[in-house]
């Protein structure tokens, strides 16, 4: 699903992804993980396109499409979803007009017919059901005045409804209370499937708990400095990322 | 949400401006040149009784001694006045009494711009849709009205301007000039000289006007200015709610567009006025072109309880003036201003309003989004003032402007007056830029950045466009779109 291989990013001038590789085949889950500021949120935003964020080197592909020569959208339309760990107030845009366009937008970029009314509905409340999200709150502006569980669970239903095929999580667990975690954790797992792959990006072991990883690699000094089971998120819990060396 | 997903598709699908067409039509036009001469010929036009034409002339002595505005925040080469036609009229039979009457390129003209003229293409429009009844200007006249009949039965009048002063002269006589004097400033001196139609209304007391007026400009013939004049009156009690629409072709000269509204609301009456403005705006690039929109809108509010409300979205012209205004006289009077000011390519905006607090206890509200874009420039500039014996006066004002790229520019500028201790203003202004992390999360989850644009600006004008009558509100969110198009990338 998504093959990254010796990928090199600046932030500005500054080096901050040094020649990291990383393979997540469909139907995994992999985690990464690595101390504050080693370049985990630079990685999610690197592979859905923000920019500012320049490629000086290497080369990452989803199903085998470069990645990298695409716009944002055109990323998302072919399926690559990324959950922010600071989802973005949009005021003055419920929450659904925001979701209906998104979900239209990918449709008509992939040449298939738009969802109607009835039909987009009747999808939404399925999944918001599943999260636990009052309908009405879907009709206030996206984000304006949630708390940090309500944003991260916003994040999870519109993953839900546009059904992507790569799923990038940064820092989903932040700021989340544990029965709040747990509905997210859920959501997330109810999307896993042989034709999707996930990549977890934490700092936190607890997420792992709930979101069971296949695979575990370490990110620091802008690489993937290790790579393990699921068992090496527990060592990392246990011994910190010091022997990994300083961040970047 | 529908009419989100429509103003994306709008935007993909329309080239930058689709009202620039011009309708092959033969016209019958005043000689080039303003004198005397130029106000008796559209007086005598119209056929219009003596008073009509000494108050008319009256107000063109009065013009000739006035200097054209240069306070405000716009820069443009003034218009020839000499080098105008005062009027222009599509030559038919007098008056057209039905639309068979009406010149078939007209019509069809009105059917390119969505217009409907025939009462029957409203009624077959989608089910459980409100009626509205439209007046059509075409150049210098109304070429029809419809709905008359309807409105008649529930004793209201609606019609062209030039036949209230043939049929309703005592009303007419009684309240023109009445908010808006002929000396009040240069472009409303030259209307009072030159207007050639408009519409007008009275709505007799306690009735609810049974449907929503509205009133269609179009500017058509080249070289030509378009001088009408609107008058509506409330009595006691009553309600009206009316909508104008404006647009004109592409054409590489200025074309001048100065009106005049008053508006008068008595006791308990309340008149809810919406305008959707998009005349053609210039050449985005060079800035050639584009209609100079000089406008003076005043309301009186004149009654005790009285409420009026300007609702606008100025998305069109190369460089407006104007300024929705309301005398709050009455005791408990109540007056609003919602605006939606956009500006790209070249054009320059300076708009506002003006709440003039003179009754005890009044109120008013000013909500105004301004949103710049390309090199333009975009100023609102509002007076709040309370009079001596305005006690209780309150006001809000909200000003929030939105700035796209790195070449626009927006203004803010309040005035404040309180003469009355016991006023309360409050002033809340904001200047934000175009987030480009918001851009960058809806262009993530599938938005181009001009639908994400488009999204935006929709969500930070919205609070005002929920004031606009439902069918016009998604007009108004496609224009929003459209009049942003090129102003990414």
């Amino acid at each position: 699903m998504l093959s990254i291989s010796n990928l090199s990013v600046s932030v500005g001038d500054k080096p901050i992804l040094k020649g990291l590789s990383l393979d997540v085949p469909s139907g995994e889950v992999h985690a990464v993980m690595g101390p504050n500021g080693a370049g985990k949120s630079t990685l999610g935003y690197t592979l859905a396109g923000r920019p500012g964020y320049e490629v000086t080197g290497g080369t990452a592909a989803m199903l085998g499409e470069d990645l990298l020569a695409l716009e944002p959208e055109e990323r998302a339309a072919r399926g690559l979803f990324l959950s922010f760990q600071y989802p973005l107030e949009i005021p003055g845009v419920p929450a659904l007009t925001f979701l209906r366009t998104a979900l239209n937008a990918q449709r008509r970029a992939r040449g298939e017919a738009e969802a109607t009314a009835p039909e987009f509905l009747k999808l939404v409340r399925a999944k918001a059901a599943e999260l636990r999200i009052d309908m009405e709150m879907l009709k206030r502006p996206l984000n304006v005045g949630f708390s940090g569980g309500e944003k991260k669970r916003m994040e999870v239903l519109q993953m839900a409804v546009l059904a992507p095929r790569l799923l990038i999580l940064d820092e989903t667990d932040s700021g989340l209370d544990i029965d709040a975690l747990k509905i997210v954790a859920d959501g997330v797992n109810a999307l896993r499937s042989p034709d999707r792959a996930m990549v977890v990006i934490t700092h936190y072991q607890r997420l792992l708990d709930y979101i069971r990883p296949d695979r575990v690699h370490v990110l620091a000094g802008g690489r993937i400095a290790a790579s393990g089971g699921p068992e090496l998120a527990l060592e990392l819990e246990a011994g910190g990322y010091d022997r990994y060396g300083a961040a970047a | 949400m529908a009419a989100t997903q429509k103003t994306v598709d709008t935007v993909k699908e329309l080239e930058r401006y689709k009202h620039g067409f011009t309708t092959q039509v033969e016209q019958e036009f005043s000689p080039v040149g303003l004198d005397e001469g130029t106000v008796r010929f559209i007086s005598a036009k119209k056929g219009e009784p003596e008073w009509m034409l000494e108050w008319r002339l009256a107000a063109f002595q009065r013009w000739l001694a006035m200097d054209e505005p240069t306070w405000a925040k716009v820069d443009y080469v003034p218009a020839d006045y000499q080098a105008l036609h005062y009027y222009a009229a599509p030559k038919t039979r007098e008056g057209p009494k039905s639309l068979d009457e009406v010149d078939p390129e007209i019509l069809e003209t009105y059917k390119k711009l969505g217009i409907p003229l025939r009462e029957q293409e409203v009624l077959a429009g989608v089910q459980g849709a409100p009626k509205y009844a439209v007046d059509a200007v075409f150049d210098s006249v109304s070429v029809v009205t419809t709905f008359r009949e309807e409105l008649a039965k529930a004793g209201v009048i609606f019609c062209s301007f030039s036949e209230a002063v043939r049929e309703h002269p005592e009303l007419v006589r009684k309240y023109l000039g009445s908010v808006v004097p002929v000396s009040d400033n240069y472009f409303a001196a030259l209307n009072s000289a030159v207007f050639s139609d408009g519409s007008f209304v009275y709505v007799p007391p306690g009735v609810r006007c049974p449907m929503e007026l509205s009133t269609y400009f179009r500017i058509n013939a080249e070289n030509t200015g378009q001088f009408e004049r609107t008058l509506i009156i409330a009595d006691k009690g009553a309600y009206v709610s009316y909508l104008e629409g404006c647009t004109a072709p592409m054409r590489d000269e200025n074309q001048l567009h100065a009106a005049v509204v008053e508006l008068i609301a008595l006791d308990d009456a309340e008149i809810k006025y919406s305008t959707v403005q998009n005349w053609y705006p210039g050449d985005p690039e060079t800035g050639k072109g584009g209609i100079y929109n000089f406008v003076t809108k005043r309301a009186d509010c004149r009654g005790d309880r009285s409420k009026v409300s300007w609702t606008q979205v100025e998305t069109g012209s190369a460089v407006t003036w104007k300024y929705p205004s309301c005398l709050l006289k009455g005791e408990g009077s109540v007056g609003e201003f919602y605006s939606i000011a956009i500006t790209n390519g070249r054009q320059q905006a300076d708009t506002g309003t003006k709440m003039v607090h003179l009754g005890a206890n009044t109120r008013s509200r000013i909500i105004s989004k301004g949103v710049s874009a390309g090199r333009s420039s975009n100023t609102y500039r509002g007076l709040v003032s309370a009079h001596p014996k305005a006690t209780g006066a309150r006001n809000f004002t909200q000003c929030d402007s939105l700035l796209i790229g790195k070449s626009c520019a927006a203004h803010t500028v309040p005035y404040v007056e309180a003469r009355n201790g016991s006023a309360q203003f409050e002033h809340e202004a904001t200047t934000t830029r175009l987030s480009e992390d918001q851009l960058f999360y809806a262009r993530q989850r599938g938005l181009s950045a001009e639908e994400a644009t488009a999204l935006l600006v929709n969500g930070f004008v919205r609070e005002v466009l929920q004031e606009l009558p439902m069918e016009f509100a998604v007009e108004a969110q496609k224009l929003v779109a459209i009049s942003l198009e090129g102003s990414v990338g």
